[in-house]
C-alpha cells in the first residue's frame, strides 16, 4: 500500500504520500506555509478553520463547499480542489469580492476568525449570488466572531456582489475542471502512514467487502464526530475506510404511490446539504430541523447515516426518525437486512450492528396527506448547539378527530433516542384537544428520567419534553403562532 | 526646496476622526496577518502540553513521570520544583504558582508540563502521567466562600450616610438576590507562547499578551534573572478582552522555563479545552440587596453586598470587585448607601480581568434593584429609572464620593433613545401584543451607562511611546499598547499622521516589544488610546519641536513660524516636503527619534479611606433592547435594539462603532446564552464551543440600531478630546436580560416581581414562567 493523496491547490496538483491518514487537513496546511487558516477549537464548532472544497459535478461544474479543515482527514481530499484563504486574492493583489466587502464594511477586529468568514463567504458566494438574510445566518452560523458582534460581517455579506456577478474562480472554471479531471480515480484509494491505513473504495460491493475484512476499522462519512476522538481524546484509529466516494451511497431514491406511503431511501454518504432540498421538498418539518443541526461546515461533511450509525443520544435527526417510522438498510459483506430504527438502539452508543456491518441506507416514510409531522429543537442556542431536549410528532387522527395513532421520537432526555411509548398509548382513542393534550403531559414522567448535565437540569428537560407536546398541539390547530420562527420569521 | 505648489504638498489623508479601515484589514481578509503562531518555526522547536489536575482541591502525594519521560519525542518533562527562580507569578501578591506545587486548588490548574518534538507527542505523553492525590475539602462557590468567610482579600466597604437607617425609614423596602455568572473571553486565538533562546541564558518570547511587561517580569522571575535579558514581542493578539492581561504570564512561564531546560526554541499553543479549564474568566457574583424608596420609585438608601468569585487566588480579584462596587451607582444617585465587595476564595480558577472588570456585574445589580422596584409600584421601568438618574441639585456625587461632573449627558441620552426608538409607543403595541398571544410574550427594557475611566490603581496610568522618523520622511510608532482587535495602532498612526501633518500610510505601527517601550501598563481599562494616544503625541511633539528650532535657524525665521501642513513645512517662505525635511534635518545632525511619557492628571484614590477621585472622567451610554420569548420552551430572540453611545471626539468613528457593537453582542452573551457550568466536583464542563455557545450571527437583534453620539468632545483633555470605548458599551447588553425579564412579567401581567438570574439561559426564562404562573395560580 503505497498510495498517495492528490488534490488540486494553488492551481497544482498537490501529491503527498506516507502521511499519517488521521493528520487532519489544517494541520498539513499549517505545516506547508499556509498559516492563513487557524485553529479556534479543533472540534468543529468555531470556524476558524473553515477552507472551502470543491468537486465536480455531473454537469462538468465545480460545487464549492465550506468545510471545517481541523477535524478533516486529508485522505479525505483526495481528488478535489481545496481553496484557502491565501487563494483568494488574485496574483496581482487585487482581493477577492467578499475581502474588499469584508474590508469596505470593517468587518475584521482582530483578524482570527477572518480567514474562516472569508471562506464560508466565498462558499456563499459561489452557492447564491443574491442571499437573503436567513440563507447568510446560514452560511455564517458555524462561524464565531468574538469581536465585532457579526453586523459588519453581515453587511459584507449582503454586499459582495455589488461589483459585478463574476469571480475569478467562475473564469477560470474550465482549467479548474481539467485540473480535477486529472485527479480523478478510478478503483480503491488506499494510503498508509504512520502505521494506519485509509481506504476509499468506489462501490458498495468494495466498501462492504473492506468493512467485513476490517471489523476494527473506523468508518467515516463526513467525520465531524471521528475527527475529534483523534483532536481531541487524542485516539488511534488504526484503520479508517470512507464511504463518501461511493457514488451509490450518494443518492437519494423518492418512491411514492407503488407502497402503501411513499419514502425516502438516502444513502449512508448523503451529506445534509444534499439532503436539504429534498426534504424541503417532501418533509419541510424534516428540512427545518435538520437545517440547524450543526452549522453549514458540518452539513457540508455530516450525514444522516453518521448520524444514525453513530447512536449517540443527543444526535438530533433520529427523534424525527423514530417519530416518522423509519428504518435502516444495514449491509455486512453483501448480506443485507433492514432493522427498524426503534429496535436499532441497545444502550448508550450500542447499536445494533455488529461487527463489520454497515448502515448502507436510510429509509424515511414520507407522512401521509392528513398526517401531521413536526419536530423541534431545543438548545442554548439556535444555530450550532447541540439540543437540550429534541422532539418528533406523527399524528394520525381518525374521522371522528380522535387520535389514531401517534408517533413519537425523543433525544435528549435519556441514554438513547427513543418513543415516549406510555405517552403515545395514553393519547390513542383520546380527542385532539388542549385538554385531552395537557392531561396526557404528566404521562411523560413514565417513559423519561432525564438528567442534568450543563446543557439543562433534569426539570427543564422534563419540562420542555411535555411542554414540545403543547407546541405540538398549537401547530396542529394554528390557534396561534407556537414558535419564535413562525412569530418573527 | 519646493515652493507651495510642489508635488508632495497636499492635504493629508487618514488624520484623527475620519473611519479609516484597521490597519491589518487586507491582511487578516488574505490570511496575511501574523500571529505567534503564524511566525515560522526555528529548527528543532518543542511543543507543549500540560497535565492538568482533575480535583479542586487536592494534595499531591506523589507522581509517576517514567512513562512520560521515555515517551517517543520527549525532551522535558517539568514539575514545580524544577523551576530555578521564584515559582509563584501573582502579579499582585504571590498566590498563583506557575505549576502546582504540593497542593491543587482548582480542577484545571497546571501540574506538569511537557516538552517534545511534535504537540501530538507532547499531549500523548501528557497523559501519560500519573498524579496520586489526597482529596482536600473544597469551597466552590461564593455563597459557600461566604458562609465558610473564605477570602482572597479583606472585604471593603463604601458608605454614605446611614445606609441602613434610611432603607428602614423609606416608605417602601424591598430586598433580594441575584446570582450572576461568569463569562469566558473565547478569544478565538487560545493561549500561546513561543519561547526562543538568545546567547547569554536570554530569551526572546512572541507572547499573544495584553501585557508584555508582565510576562517579562514573571520570565524574568521563574528563571531568576533579571529583566534587561528578556524581550517580549507581540505584534497582535486574536482577541485578548482581559483575557490576555494576567493569564499570558503563566504560558509564557511555562514555554521559557522549558526553552530554558532544553536551550531550544519552545512553544506552548494551548488546546482550547486546556485554556478554558486552565485560565481565569470573568467574576461570578452572588449580590444582595436591600433597598428604600419613595413612591416614585426614587431611592433613599440601599445596602448592597457584592460577592465575587476569585477563585484559588488574588489575581486581579482587589481590582475587580473594587470595580464592581465603584459600579453598583451606575447611572443612579444613592443619597445613603452601604456598598460592600467580598472577595471569596474558593477552589476554582483564579478569575481574572474580563472587559468592564467588574464593572458590569456592580452595573446589573443596581439595574436588578431599580427594575424590581418599578415591579413592585406597577411603574414603567424607564421612569423609574429616570427618577434616580443623576443629575439636578445635590444629586451628583457618587457613593465613593467623586462628583459627577457632566451628570446631564444621561438625561440627554435617555431622551434622544426614548425618541430614536419609538419607547412609548412600542410599549403599547408590546403590550397589546400580549394581550393577544398566551405562548409567546414581548418584553422592553430601557438600559443606560456611566463608566468610570481609568486604571484604579493609579500607577498603570502611564503610557509612553517611542517615534523614529527617517531619512525618506517615514515614520515608525512604538507604543505601550497592544494590538487585540481593538484598533488601537490604527489610531496611534491616525494622531501620528495629524500630528505629523503627514499622510497615514507613511506611518507604520510596530509590534508591541518590551525593548522598545519598556515597563508599559498593560492594555486595558479602556484607556489604550487615551494613554498612549497622549504619548505618542508627545513624542511626535518633541521631534516636531526639534526641527521647528532647526527649520527656524536655517530658514531665518522664529520656531512659531513653521508650521507642519500638508505632508510639508513652512519655515517663513519655505516649503519643504515631509521627506525633504527628514532628510535635511539628518544631514544637520538633528535627533530624528524621540521617547514620550504621559501620566493621566486630576486622578487620586484613597483606598484605606474610600474616597477620591479614582476616574479622569466617565464615559456613558443608552440601550432599548426588545426580547420574545417562548413561554413552552424559554426560548428567545431580540427582534430590535437601539445603542447610543457617547463617542465624542471619536480618533476613529468606524473602529468605536465597531467597539460598540461587538461590545454589545458580547454583554448580551453574557446574561443570556454564555452558561458556564461546573459539576459538583467543581469541574468545569463547558470548556470548548460545543458546550459554551457564545453568539452567533442569528443571535444579535434582527434590527440592530447603532448610533454614535458626538455632541459632547470630553472635558477633560484627552487625546483630540476623545472618549475611551473599549469595555463601557458591555453594559448595555444588560438590557437584553432586563427585556427578557419584561417578557417574563407580561405573563403574570407585570403583577409580579420576576427572579431571573443572570445568564438567562432558556432554561432559566423558562424556570422565571413557570414561576410566575406558580405565583398566579397560588392567587398572589
Amino acid at each position: 500500500m503505497t498510495g498517495s493523496v492528490r488534490f488540486v491547490l494553488g492551481g497544482r496538483v498537490v501529491e503527498v504520500r506516507d502521511a499519517d491518514p488521521t493528520t487532519t487537513v489544517l494541520q498539513w496546511l499549517r505545516a506547508h506555509g499556509r498559516p492563513g487558516t487557524k485553529e479556534g477549537c479543533a472540534e468543529g464548532d468555531c470556524g476558524a478553520c473553515t477552507v472551502v472544497l470543491g468537486d465536480l459535478t455531473p454537469n462538468g461544474k465545480i460545487r464549492y463547499r465550506a468545510v471545517n479543515a481541523c477535524i478533516l482527514f486529508l485522505p479525505m481530499i483526495d481528488g478535489k480542489l481545496l481553496l484557502t484563504v491565501e487563494d483568494l486574492a488574485s496574483e496581482d493583489g487585487e482581493l477577492h469580492p467578499v475581502q474588499k466587502a469584508m474590508v469596505v464594511k470593517h468587518g475584521s477586529q482582530c483578524g482570527f476568525c477572518t480567514p474562516g468568514f472569508a471562506m464560508a463567504l466565498f462558499a456563499l458566494y459561489h452557492n447564491d449570488r443574491n442571499p437573503d438574510d436567513d440563507a447568510i445566518h446560514d452560511a455564517l452560523a458555524g462561524n464565531l466572531c468574538r469581536c465585532t458582534g457579526y453586523r459588519p460581517i453581515l453587511d459584507a455579506a449582503r454586499a459582495m456582489t455589488a461589483e459585478g456577478n463574476e469571480d475569478r474562480f467562475d473564469r477560470a472554471e474550465a482549467g479548474i475542471v481539467a485540473l480535477l479531471e486529472s485527479v480523478r480515480r478510478e478503483g480503491t484509494v488506499s494510503v498508509s502512514g504512520a502505521g494506519k491505513a485509509f481506504y476509499a473504495p468506489r462501490t458498495v460491493d468494495e466498501l462492504a467487502k473492506l468493512a467485513a475484512e476490517h471489523s476494527d476499522a473506523t468508518l467515516v462519512a463526513g467525520a465531524t464526530d471521528v475527527g475529534l476522538w483523534v483532536t481531541k481524546q487524542g485516539r488511534r484509529l488504526p484503520t479508517l475506510i470512507h464511504l463518501a466516494e461511493v457514488a451509490e451511497l450518494h443518492r437519494i431514491e423518492e418512491s411514492d404511490g407503488q407502497l402503501e406511503i411513499g419514502r425516502l431511501e438516502v444513502g449512508a454518504a448523503v451529506t445534509y446539504t444534499e439532503l436539504l432540498p429534498v426534504l424541503q421538498r417532501r418533509i419541510p418539518e424534516l428540512a427545518e430541523l435538520v437545517s440547524r443541526i450543526g452549522a453549514a461546515q458540518v452539513r457540508n461533511s455530516g450525514t444522516l447515516g453518521g448520524n444514525v450509525a453513530n447512536g449517540s443520544p443527543i444526535g438530533d435527526s433520529m427523534p424525527a426518525l423514530l417519530a416518522l417510522g423509519a428504518s435502516l438498510a444495514l449491509n455486512h459483506g453483501g448480506t443485507r437486512r433492514e432493522v427498524p430504527l426503534d429496535r436499532f438502539y441497545h444502550g448508550y452508543r450500542k447499536s445494533d450492528l455488529k461487527p463489520g456491518e454497515l448502515v448502507e441506507r436510510v429509509l424515511i416514510p414520507i407522512p401521509k396527506d392528513g398526517q401531521r409531522f413536526a419536530t423541534w429543537k431545543v438548545s442554548k442556542r439556535r444555530d450550532q448547539d447541540i439540543s437540550a431536549v429534541c422532539a418528533a410528532f406523527l399524528l394520525t387522527l381518525d374521522e371522528g378527530g380522535k387520535v389514531a395513532e401517534l408517533r413519537t421520537g425523543y433525544g435528549g432526555v435519556a441514554a438513547i433516542p427513543a418513543r415516549a411509548k406510555a405517552l403515545e398509548a395514553a393519547l390513542v382513542g383520546q380527542p385532539w384537544t388542549a385538554e385531552a393534550v395537557a392531561a396526557a403531559m404528566p404521562v411523560l414522567d413514565q417513559d423519561f428520567q432525564p438528567i442534568t448535565d450543563m446543557r439543562a437540569s433534569d426539570r427543564y428537560r422534563a419540562l420542555v419534553a411535555k411542554n414540545l407536546l403543547m407546541r405540538f398541539y398549537l401547530h396542529t390547530t394554528g390557534a396561534e403562532a407556537p414558535s419564535l420562527e413562525a412569530a418573527h420569521g | 526646496m519646493a515652493d507651495g505648489s510642489a508635488p508632495g504638498i497636499k492635504p493629508i489623508s487618514g488624520g484623527v476622526h475620519l473611519g479609516i479601515e484597521h490597519e491589518s484589514a487586507r491582511k487578516h481578509v488574505t490570511g496575511a496577518a501574523t500571529y505567534t503562531d503564524d511566525i515560522p518555526e526555528l529548527p528543532g522547536t518543542l511543543h507543549v502540553a500540560v497535565r492538568l489536575s482533575d480535583r479542586a482541591h487536592a494534595r499531591i502525594l506523589g507522581m509517576d513521570l517514567a512513562k512520560a519521560k521515555q515517551a517517543p519525542g520527549v525532551h522535558a518533562v517539568l514539575t514545580f520544583d524544577d523551576v530555578p527562580g521564584d515559582g509563584d507569578i501573582g502579579p499582585i501578591l504571590p498566590g498563583d504558582p506557575v505549576l502546582a506545587p504540593d497542593v491543587v486548588e482548582y480542577a484545571g490548574q497546571a501540574v506538569v508540563a511537557v516538552a517534545a518534538e511534535t504537540l501530538s507527542q507532547a499531549r500523548a505523553a501528557a497523559r501519560m502521567v500519573e498524579v496520586f492525590y489526597e482529596d482536600l475539602p473544597a469551597v466552590l462557590t461564593a455563597q459557600e466562600a461566604m458562609e465558610a468567610e473564605s477570602f482572597v482579600s479583606p472585604s471593603l466597604t463604601f458608605q454614605r450616610g446611614d445606609a441602613a437607617q434610611a432603607v428602614a425609614s423609606a416608605p417602601r423596602r424591598l430586598s433580594g438576590t441575584l446570582e450572576v455568572g461568569g463569562q469566558d473571553h473565547f478569544y478565538l486565538e487560545s493561549h500561546i507562547a513561543y519561547a526562543i533562546p538568545k546567547e547569554d541564558g536570554d530569551l526572546l518570547v512572541h507572547s499573544s499578551t495584553q501585557h508584555p511587561a508582565e510576562v517579562q517580569h514573571a520570565v524574568a522571575k521563574v528563571l531568576g534573572r533579571p529583566m534587561h535579558g528578556i524581550a517580549v514581542e507581540c505584534r497582535r493578539m486574536g482577541g485578548g478582552f482581559g483575557g490576555k492581561e494576567s493569564q499570558p504570564a503563566q504560558i509564557a512561564c511555562i514555554a521559557a522555563l522549558l526553552a530554558n531546560a532544553t536551550r531550544r526554541p519552545v512553544k506552548f499553543r494551548m488546546d482550547r479545552d486546556d485554556d478554558m479549564l486552565m485560565t481565569g474568566k470573568r467574576h461570578d457574583f452572588h449580590v444582595r440587596y436591600d433597598v428604600g424608596f419613595d413612591e416614585d420609585g426614587r431611592i433613599q438608601g440601599m445596602e448592597m453586598d457584592l460577592a465575587g468569585r476569585c477563585g484559588m487566588s488574588l489575581d486581579l480579584s482587589n481590582g475587580v470587585v473594587d470595580r464592581a462596587m465603584f459600579h453598583a451607582d451606575n447611572a443612579y444617585y444613592l443619597p445613603a448607601a452601604r456598598i460592600t465587595g467580598h472577595r471569596c476564595k474558593t477552589h476554582t480558577v483564579s478569575n481574572t480581568a474580563f472587559r468592564g472588570f467588574g464593572g458590569p456585574q456592580g452595573v446589573i445589580a443596581v439595574e436588578e434593584v431599580v427594575d424590581e422596584i418599578a415591579r413592585s409600584l406597577g411603574k414603567d421601568p424607564l421612569d423609574v429609572r429616570r427618577a434616580n438618574l443623576y443629575g439636578g441639585p445635590g444629586r451628583d456625587v457618587t457613593p465613593y464620593g467623586m462628583p459627577v461632573e457632566e451628570p446631564d449627558i444621561l438625561a440627554e441620552l435617555l431622551d434622544q433613545i426614548e425618541r430614536d426608538s419609538d419607547y412609548r409607543n412600542r410599549r403599547t403595541e408590546i403590550d397589546a401584543f400580549n394581550a393577544r398571544n398566551t405562548v409567546l410574550k414581548k418584553g422592553l427594557a430601557v438600559t443606560p451607562v456611566k463608566f468610570g475611566i481609568s486604571f484604579t490603581v493609579k500607577h498603570l496610568n502611564q503610557a509612553a511611546a517611542l517615534v523614529h522618523v527617517y531619512t525618506d520622511g517615514s515614520v515608525q510608532v512604538n507604543h505601550g499598547g497592544t494590538e487585540m482587535g481593538q484598533g488601537i495602532h490604527t489610531k496611534m498612526a491616525q494622531i501620528a499622521a495629524q500630528e505629523f501633518q503627514i499622510d497615514v500610510d507613511r506611518v507604520k505601527v510596530t509590534a508591541s516589544a518590551t525593548d522598545k517601550v519598556p515597563n508599559a501598563p498593560p492594555t486595558a481599562a479602556s484607556a489604550g488610546t487615551d494613554l498612549n494616544g497622549q504619548a505618542v503625541r508627545l513624542a511626535v511633539r518633541t521631534i516636531k519641536g526639534r526641527l521647528a528650532d532647526f527649520l527656524a535657524e536655517h530658514c531665518h525665521t522664529t520656531p512659531d513660524k513653521v508650521e507642519f501642513r500638508d505632508n510639508a513645512v513652512f519655515a517663513g517662505n519655505h516649503a519643504m516636503t515631509f521627506p525633504e525635511v527628514a532628510k535635511l534635518a539628518y544631514l544637520n545632525r538633528v535627533s530624528l527619534s524621540s521617547t514620550g511619557h504621559y501620566a493621566t492628571p486630576r486622578i487620586w484614590w484613597d483606598r484605606e479611606k474610600c474616597e477620591g477621585r479614582p476616574f479622569f472622567y466617565f464615559s456613558c451610554g443608552v440601550a432599548v433592547t426588545e426580547a420574545l420569548i417562548d413561554t413552552l420552551t424559554g426560548e428567545y430572540r431580540f427582534p430590535r435594539a437601539d445603542v447610543l453611545h457617547d463617542c465624542s471626539g471619536t480618533i476613529n468613528p468606524a473602529i468605536d462603532l465597531g467597539q460598540v457593537e461587538g461590545a454589545f453582542v458580547q454583554g448580551l452573551g453574557w446574561v443570556t446564552c454564555e452558561e458556564l457550568w461546573w459539576d459538583g466536583q467543581g469541574r468545569l464542563r463547558t470548556h470548548a464551543p460545543s458546550t459554551y455557545k457564545i453568539p452567533t450571527s442569528r443571535t444579535i437583534p434582527e434590527d440592530f440600531r447603532v448610533t454614535l453620539y458626538t455632541a459632547r468632545p470630553n472635558r477633560e483633555d484627552t487625546v483630540f478630546r476623545s472618549k475611551a470605548i473599549g469595555e463601557p458599551p458591555l453594559m448595555l447588553g444588560i438590557s437584553a436580560w432586563l427585556a427578557l425579564k419584561d417578557a417574563v412579567a407580561a405573563v403574570g401581567g407585570h403583577k409580579y416581581p420576576v427572579h431571573l438570574d443572570a445568564p438567562a439561559t432558556p432554561e432559566r426564562v423558562l424556570l422565571a414562567v413557570e414561576d410566575i404562573k406558580a405565583r398566579m395560580a397560588a392567587g398572589g
